[in-house]
């Protein structure tokens, strides 16, 4: 019964897609129209095959299942991010390659959107989903709740990505910084995002443990936030039913406030709650010992989710935003260090009596590097939110090498540590294939970073200069292009660190597919503590 | 499951709880940590009483020091503009008031004007005629001594506020170039001929002499109105020296075709709404010197 009420379902949103594909007012719009209404038949086809064979009854297993595909989208998806961003690397160091034939698809403002949209959202959210599903079924022992739900979470994410990505390259955007998608994806967004949090709540309320874990905490913030700043900042009309044109429910600098308060949140809880959260299970478990500190994980929690949502406005400075609020989001940022640092030290101190496997073991030096990445540039962060240090820093590549410091260095590398560990785990493999292939990822990523920040430190720095430099009589003495020119050689060598960690990440996803392919099955089950 | 174990002798006592063999210590917080952490805690109080900080029912408290210029941005930025315009005030009515010829005479007049000029030119006119001044197809290069309006100070100091064929301006300098081929005024053939003419007359090799012999009556007819019989152009109407090897469309076979087909229509803004009487003649001043000035 309950097979054809799917059927029906699917069937009327594939025709109701192409219905809106004929009738679409913009390609964008056409063709993400088309994706659905495939998207929708696909689904159709295979609930229609599918049906009245007998359900595999597995309820006494952890589904880990939907953590292999997650595993799968996000090595997949962090390749295809890299790369892109590789591309439009050499866009800025060499304009040409903006190439005229494929000029308003594939230039530099067309795909910068989808470099970032892919690696926060593609590789990092599959990332951090897969991650949440396997740690929470582990430190809760119970298989994640809602049935298949954990599937249409995993798919209608894949599909939320590829919705994303072909609406911006033919020009499908909202303008807002990390939050490009057209309405009808942010809505498709929210009944994901909500099934996502209902699994993982549900998980959490079926535990079998008196406790919840503290990654499980960094987890649900980071689930609870997105949510909530997703769905403020994305309050839309859209100008038509059968258009991606919408119209902001915000103006002028409310706007911009309402943006930039989910845009650092992005960063906040995205990039580091949701981040901390795969530290604080993969980290002890590699390393074999037990968490530093009880009371810092607490402290720094608590510390960190009611500070670092006033921070926003530090994106902001010398703008039209009033002074008041720039000072409260600098002084928030500022008193943001060491709540941010505290994760780093439960991390890094986690690893004390281990230190020895720094030699031996790559993954955990991965995850170190990891540590240290989140630890700079969660100081650098504060230090660019100071006003005086902002004047300088504001609009320079200074900010994408901060940005980067942390996505290559923190989310990047622990993403990759994680990857490392859940592979044999989730195949039943004896070990990785191969660990001299993941020295070389780590040290293709770390150069890589290394190179990256390197000159955009650099680059900003001398951008900012240049900007502000005036002469006796205070007329300016640089003109916009001379700092374009100057930035030209450590455009290039942002270019390679980029070519040198997508290159690792290449590697990598070989070693993965040959530890499932070529390592021999280990002998007994995993599953150390099994679901009831 | 609560209650405290020691794991070792000489080890702290975890919490008791385990999650997938994942246990914690009942470590206490570091100290240098907590202490950093109230320290910015309270440095972030005293911020926030001395300068504006907290949001009331109608604005927001003002800090200490008041609506000075170290706590508001904007005033600090309005102040520093102030201050150097205050300085300046004197050398630029003296620019204003001085005879245009006679700017670069005075020392301390020139590097004023041609510093305030290259800061007008890097901010205003960079976009179009390059950052070096050297132009681009459609752009002309300034650094040269080939002027379509004239390259003496007075014809400069009018192109820059009038513009060319600005639409907003009457006064802007203004002259059209009729579509020779798009208009049907000359059949396809008598283009050709004329083309190669004009590469016969610019010193360009590979031109047919026969078709040039027959373009030159093309030209004589139709281009030598403006163009001049020599072929070198009107400055009062800005037509370009066709004999020289400075093209601002380009100069090869395809470029002058289409050139005499669809003809040009480059547009200059005016500038006298944007720029000051001194900083256009500070501008003035400055492309002058770059090299090409007569």
């Amino acid at each position: 019964m309950w097979d054809y009420v799917k059927l029906v379902v699917l069937g009327v949103i594939a025709v109701l897609a192409a219905i809106a594909a004929n009738y679409a007012h913009d390609l964008a719009y056409m063709v993400n129209a088309i994706v659905v209404m495939l998207a929708a038949a696909l689904t159709f086809l295979w609930v229609l095959r599918s049906m009245g064979e007998p359900v595999a009854a597995s309820a006494n297993e952890y589904n880990d299942g939907v953590v292999r595909a997650g595993v799968i989208a996000t090595a997949f998806w962090g390749v295809v991010g890299f790369l892109v961003g590789v591309v439009i690397a050499f866009q800025l160091a060499f304009p040409a390659l903006n190439i005229p034939g494929i000029e308003g698809i594939l230039n530099f403002g067309r795909l910068r959107p989808l470099h970032t949209s892919a690696v926060i959202f593609a590789f990092g959210g599959n990332g951090l989903i897969c991650t949440a599903f396997y740690v929470v079924q582990r430190t809760s022992a119970a298989r994640l709740w809602g049935g298949g739900l954990a599937w249409f979470v995993f798919w209608g994410w894949q599909l939320m990505v590829v919705l994303a990505a072909t609406s911006y390259v033919l020009g499908g955007t909202q303008s807002k910084e990390y939050a490009e998608t057209v309405w009808y994806i942010d809505w498709w967004i929210v009944v994901v995002w909500l099934s996502f949090l209902a699994v993982f709540l549900g998980t959490l309320i079926n535990r079998k443990e008196p406790h919840i874990y503290v990654a499980n905490w960094f987890y649900l913030a980071f689930i609870i936030t997105v949510a909530m700043l997703h769905v403020v900042n994305n309050v839309a009309l859209p100008v038509s039913i059968l258009s991606s044109k919408s119209v902001p429910a915000w103006a002028g600098v409310q706007d911009a406030m309402i943006q930039w308060w989910y845009g650092h949140n992005a960063v906040g809880f995205f990039l580091t709650a949701g981040f901390l959260g795969m530290m604080y299970y993969f980290v002890p478990k590699q390393a074999e010992r037990p968490i530093y500190s009880y009371k810092l994980s607490i402290i720094h929690f608590w510390a960190l989710i009611f500070m670092y949502i006033w921070a926003g406005p530090h994106h902001l400075h010398f703008t039209a935003l009033p002074d008041w609020a720039q000072t409260l989001g600098m002084v928030f940022s500022v008193m943001l260090w060491m709540p941010s640092w505290g994760g780093m030290i439960n991390g890094l101190m986690t690893l004390s009596g281990a230190w020895d496997k720094l030699r031996t073991d790559p993954v955990i030096r991965m995850m170190v590097v990891a540590i240290g990445f989140y630890g700079m540039s969660t100081f650098e962060g504060p230090m660019m939110s100071i006003k005086a240090v902002n004047s300088l820093s504001h609009y320079t590549d200074w900010t994408i090498g901060h940005v980067h410091s942390g996505a290559l260095g923190w989310n990047g590398m622990i993403t990759f540590g994680a990857l490392y560990f859940l592979t044999p785990r989730l195949w039943n493999r004896e070990r990785l294939y191969s660990l001299s292939l993941v020295s070389w990822h780590f040290w293709l990523a770390t150069i890589g970073i290394v190179l990256y920040a390197a000159s955009m430190w650099v680059s900003g720095i001398m951008e900012g200069l240049m900007w502000r430099e005036v002469d006796a009589n205070g007329f300016l003495v640089n003109a916009f292009a001379d700092t374009v020119a100057a930035k030209f050689p450590m455009n290039v060598v942002r270019g390679v660190g980029g070519l040198l960690f997508l290159s690792g990440a290449i590697i990598m996803c070989y070693n993965l597919w040959m530890t499932v392919r070529a390592m021999p099955a280990k002998a007994s089950a995993p599953a150390a503590v099994p679901a009831e | 499951m609560c209650a405290k174990q020691v794991k070792k002798a000489g080890e702290v006592p975890t919490t008791g709880h385990e999650w997938d063999g994942i246990q914690e210590y009942d470590n206490p917080m570091p100290r240098w940590w907590l202490w950093t952490f109230y320290l910015t805690i309270i440095w972030a109080i005293g911020y926030t009483v001395y300068y504006p900080a907290w949001p009331l029912i109608n604005g927001a408290t003002q800090g200490i020091t008041g609506r000075t210029a170290a706590g508001d941005t904007r005033l600090a930025v309005a102040e520093e503009i102030r201050r150097f315009d205050e300085a300046n005030a004197a050398i630029k009515a003296k620019l204003v008031a001085a005879d245009l010829n006679a700017i670069t005479t005075d020392p301390e007049l020139d590097s004023f004007a041609r510093a305030s000029g290259a800061a007008v030119f890097r901010t205003w006119c960079a976009q179009c005629h390059g950052a070096g001044a050297a132009g681009n197809v459609g752009y002309p290069n300034l650094l040269d001594d080939d002027w379509l309006w004239g390259g003496d100070l007075e014809s400069l100091h009018t192109t820059i506020t009038h513009g060319i064929r600005a639409p907003d301006d009457p006064d802007a300098r203004y002259s059209e170039m009729p579509k020779f081929g798009a208009d049907g005024l000359l059949e396809p053939a008598q283009i050709g001929d004329v083309v190669e003419y004009v590469l016969q007359i610019s010193g360009q090799e590979g031109y047919d002499p026969a078709k040039a012999s027959a373009g030159a009556q093309v030209f004589a007819d139709n281009c030598a109105a403006c163009h001049m019989e020599d072929g070198k152009g009107d400055r009062t109407q800005g037509a370009p020296n066709l004999t020289d090897a400075v093209w601002l469309y380009g100069g090869d076979r395809a470029s002058v075709t289409a050139t005499v087909t669809n003809a040009r229509f480059g547009v200059m803004p005016k500038w006298d709404l944007r720029l000051s009487e001194d900083e256009i003649r500070a501008v003035a001043v400055f492309v002058h010197g770059l090299g090409g000035g007569e």
